[in-house]
């Protein structure tokens, strides 16, 4: 009569176990937590380790225990908020400068969930409080000035090959070239079609003359967008390092925003501060003529110099060093660093340069093979002071130089810096190149604080009406359609825990607004076995048997519930169009959860109605409610 | 347990001309106040700052108002905020903002008062979101219209689509005319309002259609009518469920959610009645008649010798 047939079974088994294993995670608390982690040239050592451990006892800390992470980086887990609190300012305290501490909430998921790839959903800033920011770049200036880069090079291309020009200009449309004769347009294409290949040309006779014009191709534009906000994010998250944030999210949001979420950090003012914030490179000549530790020891600076102090080794003494003021390069100048292997084994970085910048450059390296040459990085610093109770923030510029090595010939557009302690310190400096400056200013266009308490007080708000929710309609099923009311409850129950599932492998961000979501779907998850009922008992009224009534109960019911199902879905992708952070998980939670409900409702419910009354022969009855 | 016995024979249709009067009038109601009180528009759509703060004692909203207007803050609103303790302070989208601690600083102003959340929304991502809003709006119109036209008979689907406009229309006439802040969640749930308003509609449809195969008699009016009240015991049923979930989400859920509960609980109940009156009644007013929804391929069975 009504049964299904085994596999449906176990596929309906087999997904209700994929369903808790993967909701699991969601359950266990997280644990406050503090990470450490070393930052260029530092190591974290049994030193700091014991260091840490004996201020803690003294200040009468107990950590549950530390974990030496894959990321070189070691956590702290402590039992109770005010314990973490004081156990990060101890470990700022003792590790010092070099290390960056953050507070953190560790997941406390047992291994072998973590190893099924089980994790928590993450949760959105209005349930864990902290900051949000969207910024927006400036790319259109970006692009200009690109443009006005390559008309600086095209000019002096054109002047080596010997090409008089009548005009070169550039204007919103592009650069226009003005030349005498076909002769000049022929010899100036062909440097035009080598060296600038992202440009494309619109050839045309004007009078007696003829004009270039010159566009960046869509594709060399798309590329510069994609650059520019690429690097922006990479510095954005170097920077995020630097404020001690954990689980910070930082993406993309459309062509040119990026969307900054920090959980946890409740100085505005300051985040604000130092994404925005610009820190450079530079590169400056050595003064090889004059006498560094003499000129430290006299104070008295050579003219055209300034003094830095240098640590060849990791870690080791510094070496005072002068340094030519000029600079001859700049990090903006920088379109790319990565860390490579030179060819004598060493440890390399290769830089392409790009902007305008490499041909002055090519030109002075050129001037001065032999001769050291140094890189500095300098950063504008934010660092609070205490004035009066209040915190304030002063500005301080820090010079640091990174890298001081031999020119061993003109360095053209793409060169190596060799002369690496090691590839760490390769793979750190070509990060550094590469975060080092924002490419094109950034706005802050929009931003949000939460504080913890509030976002604790949705958290507790939303669970408290989900439950609400959920018991009321457990309760009232269960006195309407008895049985059946109960199956549909087990149903709706699989249904929460397999959306949590889903929505938990998918890695989706639980905002309140998703709670909604969740909410939503469970009063909507029921409605399906509403219809499913009351046509058994339709049919049932009619005078059909209780085998045939579900039968014909399940199987009506279904091209109705489908229908309606996916008029809600079309709904929920208009919703997921809007593009925003909180409605778009809003209308993943809808979308999914009306997903899982379909199978819940129908799959499940029925599995189980067959096993009650499937294999009696005789049924008379069956528990409807009528 | 039941509520509506199975022989239930309310005659919807007799009041339908009463409902097309009721929800005409309702609907040039709600198109009045939309035009002359407009939308209480959210923060997200108008750009600005909105600054939430907590007190130790129930706050003088008045003398809050009166004392950033002193401090150089012009057009502030100040309005409690699920508890007399906790305020909630909007400044308008064109003050000078986006600098970097407004909140710190307009909390500075105020005695006693602590700083529970501030949020900055510049005026371009609003006018965005405005647009994109609006254009989710038209999509799930034209998507659900298309669906229906697609599944059903066009007598249907136009009726369908005057319930998917009637709904969102008064749910936005309701915002209007009490000034309840419209927000982007509240907008997410309009657009629900518009999937589930029309679950319902498709229900009752599939029944007519059902009726009119199954039933050889009967005027059009009858089959909508028997139609409507088979599936009323569902309809009632789900839309009850529903509403207590949401219900759960008004009561419980906390002031953030406030905007969103109220459009789903006006939403489910204007949704219920439209689907029973609007969808319905107008199908047969639009002529609806048997002939038009028996399957073509069994006529044309029925008719071979």
């Amino acid at each position: 009569m009504n049964r299904y047939p085994l596999w449906k079974y176990i596929v309906l088994v087999l997904v209700i176990a994929f369903g808790f294993i993967y909701a699991l995670p969601n359950v266990y608390k997280k644990d406050f937590a503090v990470q450490i982690s070393a930052d260029t040239g530092h190591v974290l050592d049994a030193s700091v380790e014991n260091n840490i451990e004996t201020a803690f006892s003294k200040q009468q800390i107990k950590d549950l225990r530390m974990e030496k992470q894959a990321d070189d980086s070691w956590l702290y887990r402590f039992a109770t908020a005010d314990d973490q609190l004081r156990a990060d300012d101890i470990i700022k305290d003792t590790a010092g400068d070099g290390y960056t501490v953050a507070l953190n909430s560790a997941a406390t998921t047992p291994k072998w969930l973590q190893d099924l790839g089980a994790l928590p959903m993450r949760l959105g800033l209005d349930l864990s409080g902290g900051v949000h920011f969207l910024l927006a770049i400036d790319i259109n200036s970006l692009i200009e000035h690109r443009m006005q880069a390559s008309e600086r090079n095209i000019s002096d291309d054109l002047r080596k090959a010997g090409i008089r020009y009548l005009a070169l200009a550039d204007n919103d449309k592009g650069i226009n070239i003005r030349l005498k004769n076909r002769e000049d347009v022929d010899k100036t294409v062909s440097i035009l079609s080598q060296t600038y290949p992202e440009l494309t040309r619109t050839i045309s006779p004007e009078g007696d003359n003829w004009v270039i014009q010159l566009k960046l191709s869509p594709s060399a534009k798309a590329d510069a967008e994609n650059f520019a906000v690429e690097k922006t994010l990479s510095v954005l998250r170097k920077r995020i390092d630097e404020l001690g944030v954990s689980e910070p999210v930082v993406q993309r949001q459309g062509a040119d925003r990026i969307s900054v979420d920090l959980p946890g950090i409740q100085d505005t003012a300051r985040a604000q501060q130092i994404l925005g914030g610009t820190a450079t490179l530079e590169f400056h000549l050595q003064d090889t003529e004059h006498d560094a530790v003499e000129a430290q020891a006299s104070s008295a600076i050579p003219l055209g110099t300034s003094l830095y102090h240098y640590a060849p080794d990791e870690g080791g003494q510094t070496t005072p060093v002068l340094l030519q003021d000029r600079t001859i390069l700049s990090g903006s100048s920088i379109t790319n660093a990565t860390s490579t292997i030179a060819e004598d084994g060493r440890p390399a970085v290769s830089i392409t340069l790009g902007g305008g910048g490499e041909a002055a450059f090519y030109r002075v390296t050129g001037e001065n093979i032999g001769k050291p040459l140094a890189i500095i990085y300098v950063e504008t610093k934010l660092t609070p002071v205490l004035l009066k109770g209040t915190t304030e923030y002063t500005q301080r510029k820090t010079e640091k130089v990174i890298s001081i090595a031999t020119i061993q010939s003109a360095l053209p557009s793409t060169f190596q810096i060799t002369g690496l302690g090691d590839p760490k310190e390769a793979r750190d400096l070509a990060l550094l190149l590469r975060a080092g400056s924002l490419p094109t200013p950034v706005a802050v266009i929009e931003e949000s604080t939460l504080g913890p308490s509030l976002g604790q007080q949705n958290i507790d708000k939303g669970i408290f009406s989900i439950e609400v929710g959920f018991i009321a309609i457990v309760i009232f099923m269960s006195l309407y359609y008895r049985l059946f009311g109960i199956l549909a409850n087990i149903a709706l129950g699989m249904n929460l825990v397999l959306l949590v599932a889903v929505l938990s492998v998918l890695g989706a961000t639980l905002s309140l607004p998703g709670i909604a979501g969740i909410l939503l779907t469970l009063g909507m998850a029921v409605d399906a076995n509403v219809l499913i009922f009351e046509r058994i008992r339709e049919e049932l009224r009619n005078g059909l048997s209780p085998h045939a009534s579900i039968q014909a109960g399940y199987e009506r019911a279904f091209s109705t519930i489908v229908d309606s199902n996916v008029t809600t879905l079309i709904a929920a992708v208009a919703l997921l169009m809007i593009g925003t952070g909180s409605i778009k998980g809003f209308a993943v939670t809808l979308t999914i959860g009306i997903l899982t409900s379909m199978f819940t409702a129908i799959t499940g419910t029925r599995a189980i109605a067959h096993l009650i009354y499937g294999r009696k022969t005789r049924l008379t009855h069956i528990s409807i409610g009528i | 347990m039941e509520f509506f016995k199975h022989n239930t024979a309310i005659d919807f249709m007799a009041l339908r001309k009463w409902a097309a009067f009721a929800s005409g009038l309702a609907t040039v109601l709600c198109i009045l106040t939309l035009i002359i009180n407009g939308l209480n528009w959210g923060l997200e759509f108008t750009g600005g700052t909105e600054i939430v703060t907590s007190f130790q004692a129930p706050a003088d909203l008045e003398n809050i108002r009166q004392t950033l207007e002193t401090a150089g803050y012009h057009d502030v609103k100040v309005q409690v905020y699920g508890t007399a303790k906790m305020v909630l302070i909007r400044l308008a989208g064109q003050e000078k903002v986006g600098s970097n601690n407004l909140g710190q600083e307009v909390v500075g102003h105020l005695n006693g008062a602590s700083l529970e959340s501030s949020a900055y929304i510049g005026p371009e991502v609003g006018k965005e979101l405005a647009t994109n809003g609006a254009l989710a709006l038209v999509l799930a119109l034209i998507g659900t219209a298309i669906y229906i036209a697609f599944r059903f008979e066009y007598r249907f689907a136009v009726s369908a689509a005057v319930a998917l406009i009637h709904d969102p229309l008064i749910i936005l006439g309701i915002f209007s005319y009490f000034q309840m802040e419209f927000t982007l969640t509240s907008l997410a749930a309009l657009l629900t309002v518009m999937g589930y308003s029309l679950n319902d509609t498709i229900v009752v449809f599939d029944r007519i259609r059902e009726n009119f195969r199954k039933n050889r008699k009967g005027s059009p009016t009858e089959i909508v009518n028997i139609s409507v009240n088979q599936t009323l015991s569902r309809t009632i049923m789900t839309s009850g469920l529903t509403l207590l979930a949401v219900l759960s989400l008004l009561l419980f859920g906390g002031e953030t959610l406030h905007g969103f509960a109220t459009a789903m609980i006006v939403g489910i109940v204007v949704g219920t009645y439209s689907s029973i009156y609007v969808a319905g009644a107008l199908a047969v007013a639009l002529g609806l008649d048997r002939k038009d929804l028996l399957p073509v391929v069994r006529s044309a069975l029925d008719d071979m010798p």
